[in-house]
């Protein structure tokens, strides 16, 4: 079986939940560099692989994929094993609190972590601009209101989805890894099932390896 | 088509109970077998069962996000009740309904004990148990890893590329409005711009695939429905769907299918009871 490939800048926080999900199921892949400086990811070519412009885009075989949260379905399903079950999907009741989490990564979480990423990281990494510190001030209050929810979710079970790891925990890791080495770290802190859950979602070998080839450089 | 947004009549379908037909059917099939292979006692127990098979729907029938639900659950030919939440009244962010729906939105829903919110994990779930109940159920999934991932990534495509930009403009063209609230053109009007952007990349897509996922009706193309419809009918937006030859004939077809239409019907009928 030919290692699949996935198209995206090595910065890529969305590329990244793609590479935790492969590295999760020890699928093989090459990383294709997407150079965003020189437009790239709007060349022809690219759109071939993702209409949007976006990255990361994931070729395996004929197979041409994009989001990567529906990318990482297709690898968790496809390369599924006992010790690697991240969806539950022989179980509907599972599943569908996997479905559940995902949904709820996707519009309450990452809506409002983006924003505070974009602020805290983008603006002055890529564009040498400054910090809006009122747009960071209300994010974090809706963040909070977010993770007292999650606080209490994660004081009746281990995972977001149950007592098992499942890709609705994995999806938080990516932007959720540059917020806790910024000063505002500290809202994980005071939610204690919370900081549990994140410490143990960052001691998985998925975790060190991906974020280490990550660089907010 | 004129847009309806009374609030929902609360009389619940009363003429409507008990006549549900697929347990009739199941016991006449067991009559014919001679010999059948379950006994008149398991006969009863699985026409007793269907009928209990009522899903409930706590939302407001006008919402987006309860529509795509019953939607679904119309496509799949599953009965449900919608218990009406007053969103004008803020009953949703009362802890009654807080401690099902702990974002203080609608829908939740109740499948017997198993409940669940957040209405594309909703769809998903109910494609997963109910396809496959009788002939001409339609595949929501996809037949194949393949389709599925395909059906999985236009999902996504509508929550994250889609939505955000569908959502202001309802907002702030339909919603706002009707409320008396002063409503933010500028961002309605930008909100028009990138949703016209990302519909060219539909209209492309389109004119090589007649759905969104391929040659079938899936969840991919159900979830985008309640809120098109909003920017199409109630915002005067319609020209930007219209003016893509593709995408225009894509949305007169999802739109025609039956189900969506026993939806709109049962909304504007004010019935809490659904059966198929």
């Amino acid at each position: 079986m030919a290692p699949v490939k996935v198209y995206a800048p090595n910065m890529s926080t969305a590329a990244a939940r793609v590479l935790l999900c492969l590295e999760e199921v020890g699928a093989e892949y090459e990383q294709v560099p997407i150079n965003f400086a020189t437009g790239e990811h709007k060349s022809p070519a690219h759109l071939a692989r993702n209409p949007f412009g976006q990255v990361p885009a994931l070729e395996d075989g004929d197979l041409m994929l994009f989001e990567s949260r529906a990318i990482g379905r297709y690898v968790l399903r496809k390369f599924k094993s006992p010790g690697a079950d991240l969806l539950h999907e022989d179980n509907l009741a599972e599943s569908a609190m996997v479905n559940v989490w995902l949904e709820v990564e996707a519009q309450q979480y990452d809506k409002v972590m983006s924003l505070i990423f974009y602020q805290l990281i983008v603006i002055p990494v890529f564009y040498g601009g400054k910090t809006d510190e009122k747009v960071v001030a209300e994010n974090l209050e809706k963040l909070c209101k977010v993770l007292d929810v999650y606080e209490a979710r994660l004081s009746k079970s281990k995972y977001l989805a149950g007592d098992f790891l499942s890709f609705a925990d994995i999806s938080h890791i990516p932007l959720t890894h540059f917020f806790m080495s910024s000063p505002h770290a500290s809202v994980f802190d005071a939610r204690p099932h919370v900081k549990a859950w994140w410490e143990s979602l960052a001691s998985r070998p998925s975790y060190k390896k991906v974020t280490a080839a990550m660089s907010s450089k | 088509m004129r847009c309806r947004h009374a609030q929902a009549n609360r009389s619940s379908d009363r003429s409507r109970k008990g006549t549900c037909k697929r347990s009739s059917r199941t016991g006449e099939d067991i009559k014919e077998a001679a010999g059948g292979i379950l006994s008149a006692q398991a006969a009863q127990k699985a026409s007793s069962e269907e009928i209990k098979m009522v899903v409930k729907v706590y939302g407001k029938a006008q919402a987006v996000c309860p529509q795509r639900v019953m939607h679904c659950l119309v496509e799949l030919g599953v009965p449900f009740e919608l218990v009406h939440i007053d969103i004008d009244a803020m009953e949703h962010k009362l802890p009654e309904f807080m401690s099902k729906q702990p974002f203080g939105q609608v829908p939740y829903i109740a499948d017997g004990d198993f409940e669940l919110f957040e209405s594309r994990a909703i769809v998903r779930y109910l494609a997963a148990k109910y396809s496959d109940r009788r002939h001409g159920t339609p595949n929501l999934l996809g037949r194949t890893p393949e389709e599925r991932a395909r059906v999985e990534q236009w999902m996504d495509v509508e929550a994250i590329n889609y939505n955000p930009w569908a959502f202001p403009v309802v907002l702030n063209l339909f919603v706002l409005p009707m409320h008396g609230v002063p409503e933010n053109k500028a961002e309605a009007a930008a909100a028009v711009e990138k949703l016209d952007q990302v519909l060219e990349v539909y209209e492309k897509h389109l004119s090589k695939s007649k759905y969104l996922a391929g040659d079938e009706f899936t969840l991919a193309d159900l979830t985008h429905i309640p809120a098109t419809r909003y920017v199409v009918e109630c915002c005067g937006m319609g020209r930007i769907f219209d003016e893509k030859k593709h995408v225009k004939a894509w949305w007169e077809d999802i739109t025609g299918r039956p189900a969506w239409k026993k939806v709109m019907s049962f909304v504007e009928s004010g019935a809490s009871n659904y059966y198929p």
